[in-house]
C-alpha cells in the first residue's frame, strides 16, 4: 500500500498539537521549536503531494478509504483533486508563516498548539470525502479559532470571538440538519452512507423541493463562513480583533472553507438546485462585491478596511462558482488561492505596522513610505495584486471569473466588473493616506522590515508574481476537475445553458466520471445521459 | 524577427537590474543603465522594422510566441508578439521618444534623492508600453495597458511627500479604471462572440469587409466599450479630468507618458480594432464627435491657463481629440500620423517647458517668466519649432498631419462631417492662439522673473521657507558646468556652483540634492554638502520648492520671492547637454517629421506602410477632391497664422488681459470642480451611510439582534460550564434530536 499521505497530512499537525501541549510550561522554547518544525514538515509534505499529483486527471487522487463507523455508513475517506489541491498547499504553506512570523503576545505554547490543531482541521476539511468527516473537521476549526481570537486578540476580542463562534455555529446547525437529511433521504433499504460519492449518485432521486431545501441549508452554513452578503458582519470584528496570525489564517484559509464547501458539497451534491438557485447567489455575490468595496472605502481602521475587502473578494469567488463555466469556476478556485496570498500578506503587513505604531487608525498613520520604503514597496505590490493589476495573481483569477460569468450571466458580470474600479478606490486611497506625505513623530521614527519579516513575506510575494505571470501549471491541475464538475452539473440539468463559444472541451466531456453518472440508472440520470450531445466547442465565424 | 524579443527584454532587464541594484548604482549610473536599455530596445525596433520592410506587403505580419499565460478550456491567451506595420511603428516611436526622454531625465532628475527609483519606473513603463503595442491579443495588451497605468500612477505621485502629487496619481489610476471597466467588458464581448482574444483570430476574418461578417449591434457594443477604455487612457471627454492633474509628476514623465506615448494608447487600440469599427458606423460617429468636442473643449481651456505645463496638458487633450476625430472619420493612418508628429512636437514642448522650469528653479507660472529667449537659446529655438509645428504652420510636421485629419473629417459622415471639420478648424485657430500666448509669455517680452527678485531676502528667506514638511525634491538647480553650457555670460555667473564640492562630474548643485535627501531636513542643513560658495545656492532652492507647496491653484512657485537668491546667480540657465540633446533631436523631428506622410503621389509613406493593417476594404479613404483639400489647407493655414498673431500681440504688450481669460475657462468649465464636489460630497456621504448606517446599523443590527439572543444563551452556558464543549454539545444534541425525530417519522410513515 502506498504511503497514506493525506492521512498523514491531517495527523501530523494534530500530533504536533498534542506534542506541544505536553511540553512543560517552563520550556516554551521547546514548544516553539516543535510547533514550527511540525508546520514546516507539513508544508514539505504538501509539496511532495503536489509533485506527485498527476496533471490532467479529473478524479480524486491519493484516495484513502477505511471503514470507520460502518453501522452508519461513515468512513475515513480522503482524497484530493484539482479543486482542493492548491487549497491544501496554501494551508500548509501559510501556517508556518503565520506561526513563525508575527510576534505572539501571550503564551506561545498554547498558541502554537491551537494553531496546529486548526491546521489539522483545515486540511481535514479540504480532504474529507465523507460528509460526517467533513462536518467534524469543519466544526473542529471553529474551536481553535475561537480560542485564538479570544486569547491572543486585541481589546474587543471576547465580543468578536463570541460573534464569530455564534455565527458559524448557527450556520453549522443548518449544515448538520442538511447532512442528516440528505443521508437519510438517500439511504437505500435502510443502508446509510455518508460517503460523498455515494450521496452524489443518489441526490438526483430526491424531489426538487428536497434538493433545494437541503442545498439552501448547506449554502447558509457556507455563506456564513465565506462570508456572503448579508451574513458577513462577523468578519470585520473577528478580523480586526484577532491576532495577526489569526487574521492571516482566517482570511487565507478559513474563509475558503466556505467557498470550498459551496463547490464540493453544495454544487456537487445538488447540481440541479445549484443551477436553479444560482441567480440568488450570483446576486448576493455581486452585492457583496460592490457593497463590500464601498463600505471598505469608508473604514477608519486599516485592518477593518482589509477585512471588508475580503467581503468584496469572496464575492468574486462565489460569482465564478455560479457561472458554471470552466473559466468561472477555475477562476474562482484560483482566486481562493490568490486571495489567501494577497490578503494574508496584507494582514501580515498591517500587523507589522501595528507592532511598531500600536495603532491601526488610518488617520494616525502618515508618510510611511518615507520612513519605511521597503515595507511600502512590499505593501504596494501586494495591494496591486489585490486591486487586480495584470501581471500579478489577482488579475488572472478576477479576469477568469468575470469572463466566465459574462458568458452565461452577462449582467451580473457587468455589475461585478465595477468591483475592479472600486477596489482601486479603497486601496489606493488607503495607501495614499498611510504611506504618502511627510511622516512626523512616531511615523518618522518607524523602523523598516526586519530580515525575519522579509523572509516571511518572500514566499507570498513569490506566489503573487508567479501566479500572475505563469498560472498555467496551476490552471492545468485545477481545470480537469472543474470540467468534470461542470459535466456533472450538466448531467443533472441538461437544460443548463452552456455557451457555444470559447468554453472548449468543457462541453465535450461526455461522462460523469466523478459520480459515474451512468451506473446508477435512475430515471433522472438516465434522461440526463440521453440528453443531446453537448455542442462542440469553437465555431468561430 | 528575433530582434523583436530584444525590444521587450531590454527594458524588462533594465527594470529588474535597477530594482535589485538601483540603489547601489545610484546617480547617475542608474540613469545611464536605464537609458542604455531603452536605446538598445530602440535599436532592436529598428532592426525589426527593416526585417519587416524586407518582406512583401502581405507577409508583414509575424506572430512570435513566448509562452502560454492563461489557458482555460477554450480560452488560450499567450504571451505572444504580433509584428505588423502598426505594432512596429508604435514600437519605433515609443522606444525612440522613450530613449530621448530617458536621457533627458538623467539631467532633469539630477540630485533627486530617489533618482534610481525614477528610472526603475521609467524602464517598467517602457516595458509595459511595448507589451501594449506588441501584444498579439487583447489580454496581453491589457497587461501593458494596466502596466502603463500603474507606472503613471507611481510617477505622478513620485514626489509623494508633497500634498498634491499623491492625490493626482490616485485620481489618474482610478479614472483610468473607469475606462478599464469598458475595456474589460469589450474584451468579454469579443470572447463571447469570437471565442478568442487573439487579434489574428478576431480581426483577420473581418479584414475583407464582407458585409454581414459581424452584426452591427455586436460591433457597436464592442467598439463603444473599447472606446470607453480608450477615452480613459487617452483623456477624452468626460474622462479627461486626470490628465491636467497628472502634471504634478516630474516633467519628463509628463513628456513621455502624458503626452507622447501612454495617452496615445487609446488611439492605438481604436486603430487596432479598425476592422470591428468598420461594422459599427454609429460607434465611429460617436468617436468622431467625442474627439472633435474634446479637441475644442480642451483648446478653449488651454487659452486661459497660467501654468506652463497645464497649457500643454490641455493642449495634449485637445490634440488627442484630433486623433480620435481622425479615427472616427475612418482615416486611421491620418490619426496615427498625427500621433507620431504630436509625439515629436509635444514631447519637445514638454521637455522645453521642463528646461524652463528647471532653469527658473521650479517656476511654473508663465506670468512670472518672460524674456527667456536670451537666456536659454537652445530651449528657445527648439521650443519655437514645436510652437510652429503644433500650430500647423507650413512646412512643419503638425501642418501635414492636422490637415490630413481635417480633410478626412470633411469627407466623412456626410453633413456632420462639415460640422466636425468646422470644429477642428476652429480648434486649429485656438491652438495657434494659445501656443503663441505661451511663447509670448515665456520667451518674449520682458523678464518678469527679474522684477520680482528680492535679493536682500535671499538668505534668511530661504532659511525660513525651508520648512521640514516641504522638503525639496524637484531636481535642484543644476548649475552644470557642463560642456553644453554655451553662453559665456552665464557660465561665468555660476562658477561657485560648479565648484561646490560636487565630485560627480561638474554637477555643481549637488549640495541641493544633499539637502533634499535629509528627511525633514531644514534648509540649514545644506552646508554639509556645499564646501564652497555653492552652499549658498542650496537654501535658495529649497525655498523655491517650498513655495511650490504653498501656492494654490494653477500657479505654483512664487519664484520671485525666494528663487532669485542663488548665491551665485538667480538667472535662468540653459539646460545641460543630456537635456539639450533630446531637445535638438526632437526639434529636428518636429520640423521635418511631416515627410513620413506627404500628400503627394508616392510620398504618403506611412499610409502605404500601414495599408496592410487598414486595407481599403475596411478603411476606405474618405473622398475629398484635391482642390477642396488644398482650399481647406489654405483656409486652416490662414486661420492658424491669424491665431499666431492674435496670440502674440496682446500678450507681448501686457500680461493682464482678464477679458481674454474668463473665469469659466480658467476653471476649465468647472467640470472637474463639479465632479470633485459630487464625489467628495453626496458620493462620500452615501458611502458613509452604507458603511455606518446600513452595515453597522441595519445588517449587523439585524443579525446582532438574533445573535444577541444566542450570545446571551452562550454566555449563560459559559457560566454554567467551561465553555465551548457545552456549545458544541448543544449543536450536536439538537442535530441528534432532529435525526431521531426524522427516523421516527419516516419509520412511522
Amino acid at each position: 500500500m502506498d504511503f497514506p499521505i493525506l492521512t498523514t497530512l491531517i495527523f501530523l499537525p494534530a500530533a504536533g498539537a498534542a506534542a506541544v501541549a505536553v511540553v512543560p510550561k517552563t520550556r516554551e522554547d521547546i514548544a516553539k521549536v516543535i510547533g514550527i518544525a511540525v508546520a514546516v514538515a507539513e508544508a514539505v509534505l504538501a509539496i511532495f503531494m503536489l509533485v506527485d499529483f498527476k496533471v490532467g486527471e479529473a478524479g480524486f487522487q491519493f484516495v484513502s478509504h477505511q471503514d470507520w463507523i460502518p453501522d452508519f455508513g461513515i468512513s475515513w475517506h480522503l482524497g484530493v483533486d484539482g479543486i482542493s489541491l492548491f487549497l491544501v498547499l496554501l494551508t500548509a504553506v501559510i501556517f508556518p508563516i503565520a506561526m513563525a512570523g508575527p510576534k505572539i503576545h501571550g503564551q506561545p505554547k498554547a498558541f502554537l498548539g491551537w494553531m496546529l490543531l486548526l491546521e489539522a482541521g483545515c486540511i481535514g476539511t479540504f480532504l474529507a470525502m465523507d460528509l460526517f468527516l467533513f462536518f467534524l473537521m469543519f466544526e473542529l476549526t471553529l474551536v481553535p479559532m475561537y480560542f485564538l481570537i479570544s486569547g491572543w486578540g486585541y481589546a474587543n476580542r471576547v465580543y468578536a470571538a463570541l460573534k464569530f463562534f455564534i455565527f458559524t455555529l448557527a450556520g453549522s446547525a443548518f449544515l448538520l440538519v442538511g447532512i442528516l437529511a440528505v443521508v437519510f433521504l438517500t439511504s437505500s433499504g435502510g443502508h446509510l452512507s455518508f460517503d460523498l460519492i455515494d450521496v452524489a449518485r443518489r441526490t438526483s432521486q430526491l424531489t426538487q423541493t428536497e434538493q433545494r431545501l437541503i442545498f439552501m441549508g448547506f449554502i447558509i452554513a457556507f455563506a456564513v463562513k465565506t462570508p456572503l452578503f448579508p451574513l458577513h458582519t462577523w468578519l470585520p470584528d473577528a478580523h480586526t480583533e484577532a491576532p495577526t496570525a489569526g487574521s492571516v489564517i482566517l482570511a487565507a484559509v478559513l474563509l475558503k472553507l466556505g467557498t470550498y464547501g459551496i463547490l464540493r458539497f453544495g454544487v456537487f451534491l445538488f447540481p440541479k438546485a445549484a443551477v436553479d438557485l444560482g441567480p440568488i447567489l450570483l446576486t448576493a455575490a455581486v452585492i457583496g462585491m460592490t457593497y463590500g468595496a464601498i463600505v471598505a472605502a469608508m473604514q477608519k481602521d486599516l485592518k477593518r478596511l482589509i477585512a471588508y475587502s475580503s467581503v468584496a473578494h469572496l464575492g468574486f469567488i462565489v460569482l465564478g462558482i455560479f457561472a458554471f463555466t470552466s473559466q468561472g469556476i477555475s477562476g474562482g478556485v484560483l482566486q481562493m488561492v490568490n486571495h489567501g496570498l494577497s490578503t494574508g500578506a496584507l494582514f501580515l503587513l498591517v500587523g507589522m505596522i501595528y507592532e511598531r505604531r500600536h495603532t491601526r487608525q488610518i488617520s494616525e498613520l502618515h508618510g510611511l513610505q518615507k520612513s519605511v520604503p521597503i515595507m511600502a514597496a512590499v505593501f504596494l505590490v501586494v495591494m496591486m495584486s489585490s486591486v487586480g493589476l495584470p501581471g500579478l495573481n489577482g488579475f488572472v483569477g478576477e479576469f477568469l471569473v468575470l469572463l466566465g460569468t459574462f458568458i452565461t450571466h452577462r449582467w451580473w458580470a457587468v455589475v461585478g466588473s465595477t468591483g475592479v474600479i472600486l477596489a482601486a478606490v479603497y486601496l489606493l486611497w488607503a495607501y495614499q493616506r498611510v504611506f504618502h506625505g511627510v511622516p512626523e513623530g512616531e511615523n518618522a521614527k518607524m523602523l523598516d522590515m526586519t530580515l525575519r519579516e522579509k523572509a516571511m513575506m518572500a514566499p507570498l510575494l513569490l506566489g503573487i508574481v508567479f501566479l500572475g505571470v505563469y498560472p498555467k501549471p496551476v490552471l492545468d491541475r485545477i481545470q480537469p476537475s472543474v470540467d468534470h464538475l461542470i459535466a456533472h452539473v450538466q448531467h443533472a440539468d441538461p437544460s443548463l445553458h452552456l455557451p457555444t463559444k470559447g468554453v472548449g472541451p468543457v462541453v465535450a466531456v461526455g461522462r460523469d466520471d466523478n459520480v459515474d453518472g451512468g451506473s446508477t440508472a435512475s430515471v433522472t440520470s438516465g434522461s440526463a445521459n440521453a440528453a443531446p450531445a453537448p455542442v462542440p466547442a469553437g465555431g468561430t465565424p | 524577427m528575433n530582434a523583436s524579443y530584444i525590444i521587450l527584454t531590454m527594458p524588462l532587464a533594465g527594470f529588474l537590474a535597477l530594482l535589485i541594484f538601483g540603489r547601489k548604482l545610484g546617480e547617475p549610473a542608474a540613469g545611464w543603465l536605464a537609458t542604455a536599455a531603452a536605446a538598445a530596445s530602440f535599436v532592436a525596433a529598428v532592426v525589426t522594422f527593416f526585417s519587416l520592410l524586407g518582406r512583401s506587403a502581405d507577409e508583414r505580419s509575424v506572430i512570435k510566441s513566448i509562452f502560454a499565460w492563461v489557458p482555460v478550456a477554450g480560452l488560450h491567451v499567450d504571451f505572444s508578439l504580433q509584428l505588423d506595420p502598426l505594432s512596429v511603428t508604435m514600437a519605433l516611436f515609443v522606444t525612440g521618444v522613450g530613449s530621448l526622454i530617458h536621457l533627458y531625465s538623467i539631467g532633469y532628475m539630477h540630485g533627486d534623492e530617489r533618482f534610481p527609483r525614477f528610472f526603475v519606473l521609467l524602464n517598467l513603463f517602457l516595458f509595459s508600453m511595448l507589451c501594449l503595442v506588441l501584444a498579439d491579443n487583447f489580454l496581453f495588451s491589457f497587461l501593458g495597458w494596466e502596466g502603463v497605468g500603474f507606472c503613471s500612477y507611481q510617477l505622478i505621485s513620485f514626489w509623494f511627500e508633497r500634498e498634491r502629487p499623491p492625490a493626482a496619481g490616485k485620481k489618474a489610476f482610478v479614472t483610468n479604471r473607469v475606462g478599464d471597466f469598458g475595456f474589460m467588458i469589450g474584451v468579454f464581448l469579443i470572447f463571447d462572440h469570437f471565442g478568442s482574444l487573439n487579434y489574428h483570430d478576431v480581426l483577420t476574418p473581418l479584414m475583407h469587409g464582407t458585409p454581414g461578417a459581424l452584426a452591427t449591434v455586436t460591433a457597436t457594443g464592442i467598439a463603444l466599450m473599447l472606446f470607453l477604455g480608450a477615452a480613459g487612457k487617452s483623456a477624452q471627454l468626460p474622462l479627461y479630468i486626470w490628465l491636467p492633474d497628472a502634471m504634478e509628476g516630474p516633467t519628463p514623465v509628463s513628456a513621455l507618458i502624458h503626452a507622447a506615448t501612454m495617452v496615445t494608447a487609446g488611439v492605438y487600440l481604436m486603430a487596432r480594432v479598425a476592422p470591428i469599427l468598420h461594422y459599427a458606423p454609429d460607434a465611429l460617429t460617436v468617436i468622431a464627435i467625442v474627439g472633435a468636442a474634446t479637441a475644442l473643449y480642451a483648446a478653449t481651456i488651454a487659452c486661459a491657463q497660467d501654468d506652463i505645463k497645464k497649457v500643454l496638458a490641455y493642449s495634449t487633450i485637445s490634440q488627442l481629440g484630433y486623433m480620435f476625430l481622425g479615427i472616427g472619420a475612418g482615416a486611421y493612418s491620418a490619426g496615427l500620423f498625427h500621433m507620431i508628429t504630436h509625439a515629436f512636437f509635444k514631447a519637445l514642448l514638454f521637455l522645453g517647458a521642463g528646461s524652463v522650469i528647471h532653469g527658473l528653479h521650479e517656476q511654473q507660472d508663465m506670468k512670472k517668466m518672460g524674456g527667456l529667449k536670451k537666456w536659454m537659446p537652445i530651449t528657445f529655438s527648439t521650443f519655437i519649432i514645436g510652437w510652429l509645428a503644433i500650430s500647423g504652420i507650413f512646412p512643419f510636421s503638425g501642418f501635414w498631419s492636422k490637415d490630413d485629419i481635417l480633410a478626412a473629417a470633411w469627407g466623412s459622415h456626410g453633413q456632420l462631417g462639415k460640422v466636425l471639420w468646422a470644429v477642428g478648424f476652429l480648434t486649429a485657430g485656438l491652438t495657434a492662439y494659445y501656443m503663441s500666448r505661451q511663447v509670448a509669455l515665456v520667451f518674449l517680452g520682458e523678464a518678469r522673473w527679474k522684477d520680482t527678485r528680492h535679493p536682500a531676502e535671499a538668505e534668511e528667506g530661504a532659511g525660513l521657507q525651508g520648512k521640514p514638511e516641504l522638503t525639496q525634491h524637484e531636481p535642484v538647480a543644476q548649475s552644470s558646468g557642463d560642456a553644453t553650457q554655451v553662453e559665456g555670460a552665464h557660465a561665468g555667473a555660476q562658477p561657485a556652483g560648479g565648484g561646490a564640492g560636487a565630485p560627480g562630474g561638474g554637477a555643481g548643485a549637488q549640495p541641493g540634492g544633499g539637502t533634499a535627501g535629509a528627511p525633514g531636513g531644514s534648509a540649514g542643513a545644506q552646508p554639509a554638502g556645499g564646501s564652497g560658495g555653492g552652499g549658498g545656492a542650496t537654501p535658495a532652492m529649497v525655498g523655491a520648492s517650498a513655495s511650490t507647496h504653498a501656492a494654490v491653484g494653477t500657479a505654483t512657485a512664487d519664484h520671485g520671492e525666494h528663487a532669485g537668491h542663488d548665491a551665485h546667480s538667480g538667472d535662468p540657465h540653459e539646460a545641460p547637454w543630456p537635456m539639450a540633446f533630446p531637445l535638438l533631436v526632437l526639434g529636428a523631428l518636429a520640423a521635418i517629421g511631416g515627410v513620413i506622410n506627404l500628400p503627394w503621389g508616392k510620398w504618403d509613406l506611412l499610409s502605404r506602410w500601414l495599408e496592410p493593417v487598414f486595407p481599403a476594404a475596411i478603411a476606405p479613404e474618405p473622398h475629398v477632391a484635391t482642390a477642396v483639400k488644398l482650399t481647406l489647407a489654405l483656409l486652416t493655414l490662414a486661420l492658424c497664422l491669424g491665431g499666431l498673431a492674435l496670440g502674440l500681440l496682446p500678450w507681448l504688450r501686457s500680461i493682464y488681459h482678464p477679458e481674454l481669460e474668463p473665469g469659466l475657462l480658467k476653471n476649465a468649465w468647472y467640470f472637474d470642480h463639479a465632479i470633485s464636489a459630487f464625489v467628495g460630497g453626496p458620493g462620500e456621504e452615501l458611502a458613509d451611510f452604507a458603511a455606518y448606517k446600513v452595515d453597522k446599523g441595519v445588517i449587523d443590527g439585524a443579525v446582532n439582534g438574533i445573535a444577541g439572543l444566542t450570545a446571551l444563551g452562550g454566555r449563560w452556558l459559559r457560566k454554567l460550564q467551561t465553555g465551548y464543549v457545552r456549545n458544541y454539545a448543544l449543536g450536536l444534541a439538537g442535530g441528534a434530536a432532529l435525526l431521531l425525530l426524522y427516523v421516527t417519522v419516516r419509520g412511522g410513515g
